[in-house]
């Protein structure tokens, strides 16, 4: 096999499984043990791809092309850049994590359930290595379909409101989105974002930029985070903030900031503004929510504004962080709906003032989430304090009064996790924890745990990432060069 | 005296004859053929009448490279005509498989003995309807083209109101006798008023006269073009001509509605591309800006109403006439890209329409009441074939990129940015976002009803092999054509360079 196809496999292979999940009457058993069999294969082909990937070569590599219609100048155009690479690792990772969690609990309607799920893998896959505005566009949508319908079916108590409110928010920034494309693509002559030109055009910035903002989301779009993260099923609620979350952020750099450059100098200012007041006002949310999903899911409005920080303050620095974080909080944050799973699991609730002392008696568990916990409020030398250093050094440079804003956001942090710890871990035990809780079972583990190892390494050697997204020594210049 | 005929190129016409023909030995059949395989051998004549229409027509694409009229300019043998063939016969052949089960409707209470009673004329109506319709696409004049809508409209009339013994069955044929001839009047005086300034009945003709006579802009062809829109409109169900539409494709036996909802839509849209584009070419800015007008309306109407309905059929209605703004968006562009983009946008939206009705009428039958979002409730999890055929339509309606519909969407888009139509654009984009909350609706309605309201349906449905047949052809066209755009592009290029674009 070349490597060029590994390409297009990791997109197909999750969607070809899917067709077969949904083709093959198997039992409940057989139907999860293939659809993590299949995800399993994903993050193979994942570490085939990055093992033959080319750090030191520069621009698109392992480039997939073929016409898909002429007349307009469409393509289906694939292919992956460092950073591209890194976000995919994380997607088939976290799916595999959070595919293995719905075979764990053992979800009703096991052969819809698992196909929507690979459906998801492969689609988000695609997002993070198209190279073509409407396959690019194809992908973000059909992230929404199994979405949709995972949260609607498997979610909670509330699920009918988050849902309509999840779709009509997204729907919105991406159909907008799809007018630009089409303002952008029919001027340029083409779709294809390796060859296409940059635009000054700062309508058409706008159009992509909500559609990132909303997905990411930054303040002031996120008014579907709360409802969907704590409706949706843990895992779903784990790729979601992990994974999809980071389409959006990935837009913003792969075709916002780096297809135009100047709008994105006008609207710095703005941007960073509101990005700011994500990071500042998520983490006094996180920090005032009375539940555990609660505070994961403001935890992470506040990171994806870091991260927009980190992106917009245009920097060397900055970038190298906003992907180091990207992956980083991805890991911490999958990690974390899959514990608050777990917690629910035993106590029926993730409310804080019925939960407490689940430590005793636990290790387990209160390893993971204390090591989770402590990643996540990046104490010194965590991945995430990598990441978050180098973004305020990044923004830094800009001026110091954003890095100032962060660095007040991350003693925020260590507030609102070190709460979270305190209150489900040790504190009274509360009314819903039984005795008879059992601590994290092997299974949890070893889908957990697999993550914590991927967070330990990247704190051990967060250059594995930092150094390794961007061709050249200045990531700015490269962004700046469209990556070439 | 020497009656002077003209000379008749037989073969350009042969889909019609097929049709025709079939539509005759249908009706035989209905006097001569014992009641016991009455059905099954009319159904078998339609089959062969629709197969030979698709073989016709497909023969006729590929020897009409050189579009041109025949009869003396009654009709164009070309590769629009041929393209609409093709495609109205697929349409023609998937009903006749779903009236098979499905006509009549299941939702009465008639003794079952008398289902075959009138079967055979059923479906020598749905032949003779498609032999008006085929006949429509490719009309060339003012008066082939009245007598075609007519000649199609009157079969429809009659099928709508199958169902005698139910009374939403005739009221629907009623409702649509009535506002159709509204329209067909419409049309006739437009007709009239243009062939009074112009002088001429056939498309180039009027053309010719319009520039030679300096008429562009004239207030008779204006006027007459005002009103041949409106009466277009009705055949097309776009806004303000709409008012019939949700009530008569309610009432009519679902499997009319299916084949009315796919199939009229695409004879009257290519027939109105044809005839604005070749006769009044120099009105264009007139018209485009009616049809942009016309267009926006039934976004905003039909996908504003379809959120406050209930009942299924009333929501695909509404959900055809904004489907009618999406395509007239390309229309209105009339350029080349815009028939491209209508051309393509019609295939999968023509299956994913014919599609959605036959999953109603599978539920219609199994509960023998009109289909609503209550009753819909627990329906994916049944049949899970059709559930996922059904949302699968309605994320394709959706423009989700699931299907052509999403490519359909965007070729539209394309032809009204090129033309300069940013707004328009924007409008489509704001109706795309209504539309969501209706069709995730259905979907939600299938899927996520709490699980006391799931164990509504009792026994089991019928095996229904036909039906599930059709809504699979549906599926592989509305699924293909997203992977197939090229090709597709390519039949629908060379279809629209027979226009004079």
């Amino acid at each position: 096999m070349n490597a060029t196809s590994l390409t297009s496999i990791l997109i197909w292979l999750p969607i070809a499984g899917a067709l077969l999940i949904w083709l093959l009457p198997l039992s409940r058993y057989a139907t999860g043990s293939l659809a993590l069999l299949f995800s399993l294969a994903e993050v193979g082909f994942w570490i085939e791809q990055a093992a033959r990937f080319d750090f030191s070569g520069s621009g698109l590599q392992m480039e997939e092309r073929a016409k898909w219609f002429g007349d307009l100048g469409v393509s289906y155009h694939v292919g992956v850049y460092g950073f591209s690479l890194w976000l995919v690792g994380l997607t088939v990772v976290a799916m595999a994590a959070a595919t293995g969690y719905g075979f764990w609990v053992g979800r009703e309607r096991s052969r819809a359930y698992f196909g929507l799920m690979l459906l998801l893998t492969g689609a988000t896959v695609g997002v993070f290595e198209a190279q073509d505005l409407l396959v690019f566009y194809a992908f973000f949508e059909a992230m929404l379909i199994p979405l949709y319908i995972l949260i609607g079916v498997w979610g909670g108590a509330r699920r009918m409101e988050a849902t309509i409110k999840f779709v009509i928010y997204t729907m919105a920034g991406s159909l907008l989105m799809l007018a630009a494309i089409v303002a952008y693509g029919l001027k340029a002559g083409t779709f294809d974002l390796v060859d296409g030109p940059t635009s000054a055009s700062r309508w058409l910035f706008l159009g992509f930029m909500l559609a990132f903002a909303i997905k990411a989301p930054l303040f002031p779009f996120h008014g579907w985070l709360p409802d969907a993260y704590r409706q949706a099923p843990p895992e779903v609620s784990a790729v979601l903030s992990g994974v999809i979350a980071k389409a959006g952020l990935y837009g913003m750099l792969r075709i916002a900031i780096a297809k135009f450059p100047d709008p994105t100098s006008f609207y710095r200012t703005t941007v960073l503004a509101l990005a700011a007041a994500a990071l500042v006002y998520g983490s006094l949310l996180a920090f005032r929510s009375a539940d555990f999903r609660g505070v994961i899911a403001y935890s992470s409005l506040a990171q994806s504004g870091l991260i927009a920080l980190g992106l917009f303050a245009g920097t060397d620095l900055g970038f190298d962080g906003a992907v180091l974080q990207m992956v980083a909080h991805g890991l911490i944050s999958t990690s974390l709906f899959l514990i608050a799973g777990a917690v629910e699991r035993r106590t029926t609730t993730g409310e804080f003032r019925l939960l407490g002392g689940m430590a005793r008696g636990r290790p387990a568990l209160a390893t993971l989430l204390m090591v989770v916990g402590v990643i996540s409020l990046a104490v010194p030398g965590s991945a995430s304090f990598a990441g978050e250093f180098l973004i305020l050094a990044g923004v830094f440079q800009r001026a110091w009064w954003w890095s100032a804003i962060g660095a007040g956001a991350i003693v925020l942090a260590a507030m609102y996790m070190l709460r979270l710890i305190s209150a489900v871990l040790h504190e009274a035990r509360g009314s819903t924890v039984p005795d008879e809780a059992l601590d994290v079972r092997p299974g949890e583990l070893g889908l957990v745990v697999p993550l914590v190892a991927g967070l330990l390494f990247l704190s051990a050697w967060p250059a594995g990432i930092s150094h390794h997204s961007f061709f050249g020594q200045s990531p700015a210049a490269t962004v700046k060069s469209q990556f070439k | 005296m020497s009656l002077h005929t003209p000379h008749i190129d037989w073969f350009g016409l042969a889909p019609v004859f097929a049709l025709v023909g079939t539509s005759f030995v249908a009706l035989l059949c209905a006097v001569l053929v014992p009641r016991a395989v009455r059905r099954i051998a009319a159904a078998s004549v339609a089959i062969a009448g629709f197969t030979a229409g698709i073989v016709l027509a497909i023969w006729l694409y590929v020897d009409s490279a050189n579009g041109h009229t025949i009869v003396s300019g009654a009709f164009y043998r070309d590769r629009w005509t041929a393209l609409g063939q093709i495609i109205l016969c697929g349409i023609g052949l998937a009903t006749t498989l779903l009236a098979v089960e499905h006509v009549p409707g299941w939702g009465r209470n008639a003794d079952p003995a008398r289902r075959d009673d009138h079967v055979a004329e059923f479906f020598a109506l749905l032949l003779a309807s498609a032999a008006g319709m085929v006949f429509f696409v490719g009309a060339a004049n003012l008066m082939t083209l009245f007598l075609s809508l007519e000649w199609f409209s009157i079969a429809l009339y009659v099928m709508c109101a199958i169902d005698y013994d139910l009374e939403s069955s005739l009221e629907a044929g009623l409702k649509y006798l009535i506002v159709g001839s509204f329209g067909a009047g419409a049309l006739l005086f437009g007709s009239a008023l243009v062939y009074g300034a112009t002088g001429k009945i056939s498309f180039h003709g009027i053309a010719a006269a319009a520039a030679s006579q300096g008429l562009t802009g004239d207030t008779f062809v204006v006027v007459g073009i005002a009103l041949i829109v409106a009466g277009l409109g009705f055949k097309m169900s776009a806004a303000p001509f709409h008012m019939w539409t949700p009530d008569v494709y309610e009432g009519a036996p679902t499997t009319v509605t299916a084949w009315m909802s796919s199939a009229t839509k695409v004879a009257a849209l290519l027939l109105t591309f044809r005839l604005m584009t070749t006769a009044f070419a120099g009105d264009q800015h007139l018209w485009g800006w009616a049809f942009a007008i016309v267009a926006t309306a039934s976004l905003a109407i039909g996908n504003f109403a379809a959120l406050v309905q209930r009942n299924v059929k009333r929501i695909l209605a509404y959900s055809s006439i904004s489907h009618a703004g999406f395509m007239l968006i390309g229309l209105s562009a009339g350029s080349a890209l815009g028939g491209r983009a209508l051309m393509y946008y019609l295939i999968p939206y023509s299956a994913m329409a014919f599609g959605s009705f036959a999953v109603v009428a599978a539920r219609e039958r199994e509960l023998g009441v009109p289909v609503t979002l209550d009753n819909l409730a627990g329906f994916g999890w049944e049949r899970p074939f059709l559930g996922v055929a059904m949302w699968f339509f309605m994320f394709g309606f959706a423009g989700l990129p699931l299907g052509g519909g999403f490519v359909g969407k965007f070729y539209v888009f394309a032809a009204a940015y090129q033309h300069g139509w940013v707004w328009l654009v924007i409008v489509g984009v704001l109706a795309t976002l209504v539309s969501l909350y209706y069709y995730l609706g259905i979907v939600r309605a299938m899927y996520m009803r709490p699980a006391a309201e799931l164990a509504l349906a009792g026994g089991s449905p019928p095996r229904e092999r036909l039906l599930q047949l059709t809504v699979g052809a549906a599926l592989v066209v509305s699924f293909g054509s997203l992977f197939a755009v090229q090709p597709l592009i390519d039949l629908a290029r060379h279809a629209a360079s027979s226009l004079p674009l």
